[in-house]
């Protein structure tokens, strides 16, 4: 029921973005009664409703809808499922009691300050965006530097512009939809600023946002400067050697307004951290098993909190599995724990889950350290696939099949991205 | 008429304005920014000296004990954010143990009995963070960080609660004599919204105006200093390094600064710096490569764990550096004109001693100081959510449902602490984020933005393209429409104000 809370719950889901909407849906699939999901925003479906564009569940749904219609599906099977949802509700914290009853103290102005109780947890609150200090950028702090996301916020749920003559420093895809929306909406883009030889964006990003626009992206420059006191006034931009330095013989400045950032997602994982789970340095959110269970029983972790995704289809994916998870955890099954690791091998940024069992099929999430085309993962000797290509801006998934599992005896398993040598037998 | 008429709200004119407010006098203090505390005082380090640092023979010397044993009871009153937390001035070698001596001896001298000289044993029992080639240290007890702008907010709070008149968006743009024998200092138009022109006459005027305190006084026609301003870059690093350092550490003070420091800082957040460049450009707060180079090179020799990667904010302040590189407070030719200029560090800890000389020169120089004996000393402070246990908590957001909003989810500010702030004299984004922190976290501001300016709008009767980060030109949004139609909010005030 829409703003209940009312305890003690099977499952309670920190966050009612998709991945926290999917993961309450899994947790009632599994059995579980009582599900309650938590969300800070006066709506549920989390940046979905500000992501007015087309785009999302072409995998899931198999057809083209824009974010609030992604969410609208999941709100409606909550609000039918008897799920219930309390928005306006910020989480200040979540305690374990010695027998695993778990409590989430929760803040708002319509239950004041209260300690929900629930057998499970599922963590989704997803990623927040890299500001200008995470990147360091030298110049004066005026008004007009902000996140592509906050802009975004502006734009499409305020109906207020940012600036009118407006760069863009970051190839994200949030940085590549505003480019287009700001075009839209009359503002000037004067370029797209990216560090990196290549977009850190989707292909069809690019393609549909900036090169269907004019919009110049400008690979391997950075903003080495931010002009203007009290508004941006303008901004440097330079390119940058091999160590990511920029060459200032080079650099020109640019008149504009407004800098948007659009320089990278962070999982949202302050919570995690005060319970002290164990996290993964490199996705930076916690790690998990199979089950998508973090290093603490009956606390599940799923969508951007857990590593940041490029598609939410693939949060819903994954969401709606660990919410089942949780949804049998809260009804006591207990599985055995898993006995393979899987670890980030040759051009292996990471991989999610951690560990895995032979009991069950699995889908890997990894990501690329560099771009490759073709080249061949390697999944130990167990198998090994050829793949057209792989780029850091777009996740790769392999499913794994029990059987498979069930005929290797190691306790590590190493994932590795090589060059396809040649030899192509498709 | 004024009797006093203070240019410049900084945290040096706040603390005089209020240290008038004690007195019946008619007291107008003038600020060309949208509000006090945005101009130095705002990138101040935050440091309450225990006074080893300066030699007793110079005006900054002399004020800073003074001025820093004032804190605990002003803290008692206005309830900013002020800890001390202890001071560490380290030696990276065994060169450096006698200068270090020597500052214990000279903080002996001037009365501060409570400095103690660790050796490298103590030091890393002590802090066990700090680089394991400090071979030595002095700890000095009574040193503390407070939060400048707070320090500054309240004190003007105050200092208008007990009858000093503020008036922001005023910069002074030329000084006549006024009709009644006293000064007439002339406004110039300060920004959107602000009154163009105007005058103020008074027959005190002090010129408290930081980095351009010079071009007041020679608005006065007095010329017999200049302001070398002093750039200072620091950077504020992440929330999980809390408690890596738990006291201010200095390294051996060179002539030109007191170095490059690591500062705990009320909010237990780490900062690291300040640089020292000299600068002719008064405007110039930008921060630079060479900067952070700079910083990060020298702090991580003195903690390595701390690298350029944890930064989460950064930015820049002009020290007041004056041609005589002391303090100039004094009358000067031009009579009621009186000097409150070259407050570099250390200003802040010297301020209410400064505020008192004052006090005592206008009083020499004529005017009649006569207590009011209605002086109401407090502030209400505001409440921080936040660091309420949850017992507090609870019963704060059953009795007012505003603080179950929560505002700003990376300091958990909730919205009855934004009120609160506007309450108190906020009317810019920067003005209720350095009152709350909203935006002041990891995200800064990516969440709350938005929200802080819809109260803002709410509360001062703006609409959202009104709202500023900093007053004038520092405009947040522009409305939605057909670019041909859009008038730029800056450049075109009165305009927008009728449509």
């Amino acid at each position: 029921m829409f703003g209940r809370i009312e305890g003690p719950y099977d499952v309670v889901v920190v966050g009612g973005g998709p991945a926290g909407l999917a993961a309450a849906l899994g947790a009632r699939e599994s059995g579980a009664e009582r599900c309650l999901i938590l969300d800070r925003e006066p709506e549920p479906g989390g940046i979905l409703n500000q992501c007015i564009h087309a785009g999302f569940g072409l995998h899931y749904f198999r057809e083209e809808l824009t974010g609030p219609e992604y969410a609208e599906r999941f709100i409606t099977k909550v609000i039918d499922g008897e799920i219930d949802l309390a928005p306006d509700t910020y989480v200040s914290g979540v305690s374990v009691d010695s027998d695993g009853t778990k409590w989430v103290r929760v803040l708002s102005e319509r239950f004041g300050l209260k300690h929900v109780r629930t057998k499970a947890v599922v963590l989704a609150m997803g990623c927040r965006e890299r500001t200008r200090g995470a990147i360091r950028i030298p110049g004066f702090r005026p008004a007009g530097v902000l996140t592509a996301g906050l802009a975004q916020k502006m734009v499409n749920m305020r109906g207020y512009l940012p600036g009118r003559r407006v760069a863009i420093l970051g190839s994200g895809d949030i940085g590549l939809i505003m480019a287009r929306r700001l075009t839209l909406e009359g503002c000037e883009v004067v370029g797209v600023f990216e560090l990196m030889p290549y977009s850190n964006g989707l292909t069809r990003n690019v393609v549909q946002c900036l090169d269907d626009f004019g919009i110049p992206l400008h690979l391997s420059t950075t903003v080495a400067c931010i002009h203007g006191r009290e508004r941006v006034e303008g901004v440097t931009v330079a390119p940058v050697d091999g160590h990511f330095r920029a060459q200032m013989a080079q650099a020109r400045t640019l008149a504009c307004d407004t800098l948007l950032l659009s320089i990278g997602l962070i999982p949202e994982n302050e919570l995690s951290q005060s319970l002290g789970l164990r996290l993964d340095v490199v996705t930076g959110g916690p790690l998990v098993s199979s089950t998508l269970e973090t290093s603490m029983p009956g606390l599940f972790a799923c969508g951007n909190v857990l590593h940041v995704h490029d598609l939410v289809d693939f949060v819903t994916a994954e969401s709606l599995l660990a919410g089942r998870f949780a949804g049998e955890w809260a009804q006591g099954v207990r599985r055995p724990a898993d006995n393979i690791s899987l670890v980030p091998g040759d051009n292996v940024r990471y991989c999610v889950p951690h560990t895995l069992s032979p009991e069950r099929e699995h889908t890997i999430y990894l990501r690329c350290k560099e771009a490759m085309k073709p080249c061949r993962i390697r999944v130990g000797d167990l198998m090994e696939k050829r793949l057209r290509f792989v780029v850091p801006a777009e996740m790769i998934m392999v499913k794994i099949k029990p059987d498979l599992l069930a005929r290797f005896h190691g306790d590590t398993l190493r994932v590795d991205l090589v060059p396809d040598a040649g030899a192509v037998e498709d | 008429m004024y009797d006093v008429a203070i240019i410049g709200g900084g945290v040096v004119g706040c603390a005089i304005a209020r240290q008038l407010a004690h007195y019946r006098v008619r007291t107008v203090l003038l600020e060309k920014q949208a509000e006090v505390a945005f101009g130095t005082t705002k990138t101040n380090s935050g440091i309450i000296h225990a006074g080893h640092h300066s030699t007793p023979d110079t005006l900054k010397g002399s004020l800073v004990v003074s001025g820093g044993d004032a804190f605990d009871r002003l803290c008692e009153d206005l309830h900013f954010g002020f800890r001390r937390i202890g001071e560490l001035v380290v030696a990276q070698s065994a060169e450096e143990i006698p200068v270090i001596e020597e500052l214990f001896s000279r903080g002996r001298s001037k009365g501060i009995h409570d400095l103690e000289m660790w050796d490298a044993q103590r030091l890393r029992r002590e802090e066990p963070n700090l680089s394991h080639h400090l071979c030595a240290a002095l700890f000095a007890p009574r040193a503390g960080v407070v939060n400048p702008y707070e320090f500054a907010f309240a004190l003007i709070e105050n200092a208008v609660a007990n009858g000093v008149e503020l008036r922001v968006d005023s910069p002074v743009v030329a000084i006549s004599d006024g009709e009644d024998g006293g000064l007439c200092l002339h406004l110039g138009d300060g920004g959107a919204g602000g009154p163009m022109g105007g005058r103020v006459e008074a027959r005190f005027v002090l010129n408290c105006a930081g980095v351009y305190a010079d071009r007041i006084a020679a608005l006065a026609g007095v010329q017999d200093f200049e302001i070398l301003p002093r750039k200072g870059e620091e950077y504020m690093l992440d929330k999980r390094l809390k408690g890596l350092v738990r006291r201010l550490v200095f390294p051996v003070p060179t002539p030109a600064s007191k170095g490059i420091l690591i500062i705990p800082t009320f909010d237990g957040t780490l900062m690291v710096g300040p640089t020292a460049f000299d600068t002719d450009d008064r405007e110039d707060l930008a921060t630079t490569d060479l900067g952070a180079d700079t910083v990060f090179d020298f702090v991580s020799q003195l903690c390595p764990s701390i690298t350029r990667r944890d930064t989460i904010a950064e930015f820049a302040g002009l020290r007041a550096v004056s041609s005589s590189n002391d303090f100039i407070i004094g009358p000067t030719s031009r009579r009621g004109f009186i000097n409150v200029a070259g407050i570099q560090s250390p200003g802040l800890t010297a301020s209410p001693a400064i505020a008192t000389l004052v006090c005592e020169i206008l009083r020499s120089e004529g005017l009649v100081l006569e207590e009011r004996g209605d002086f109401t000393p407090r502030v209400t402070g505001p409440v921080r959510f936040a660091s309420l246990d949850v017992k507090e908590q609870q019963r704060l957001a059953a009795e007012d449902l505003r603080f179950g909003r929560v505002v700003c989810r990376c300091e958990m500010v909730t919205e009855g602490e934004i009120h609160h702030a506007i309450d108190h004299g906020a009317r810019t984004l920067d003005g209720v984020k350095f009152r709350t922190r909203a935006g002041m976290g990891r995200c800064q501001g990516g969440f709350c933005t938005v929200r802080c300016m819809d109260i803002l709008a709410q509360r001062l009767g703006l609409r959202l393209e009104e709202v500023t980060k900093r007053g004038s030109s520092s405009w947040i949004v522009v409305p939605r429409r057909s670019p041909a139609a859009v008038t730029h909010p800056s450049s075109s005030p009165q305009t927008l104000a009728e449509d």
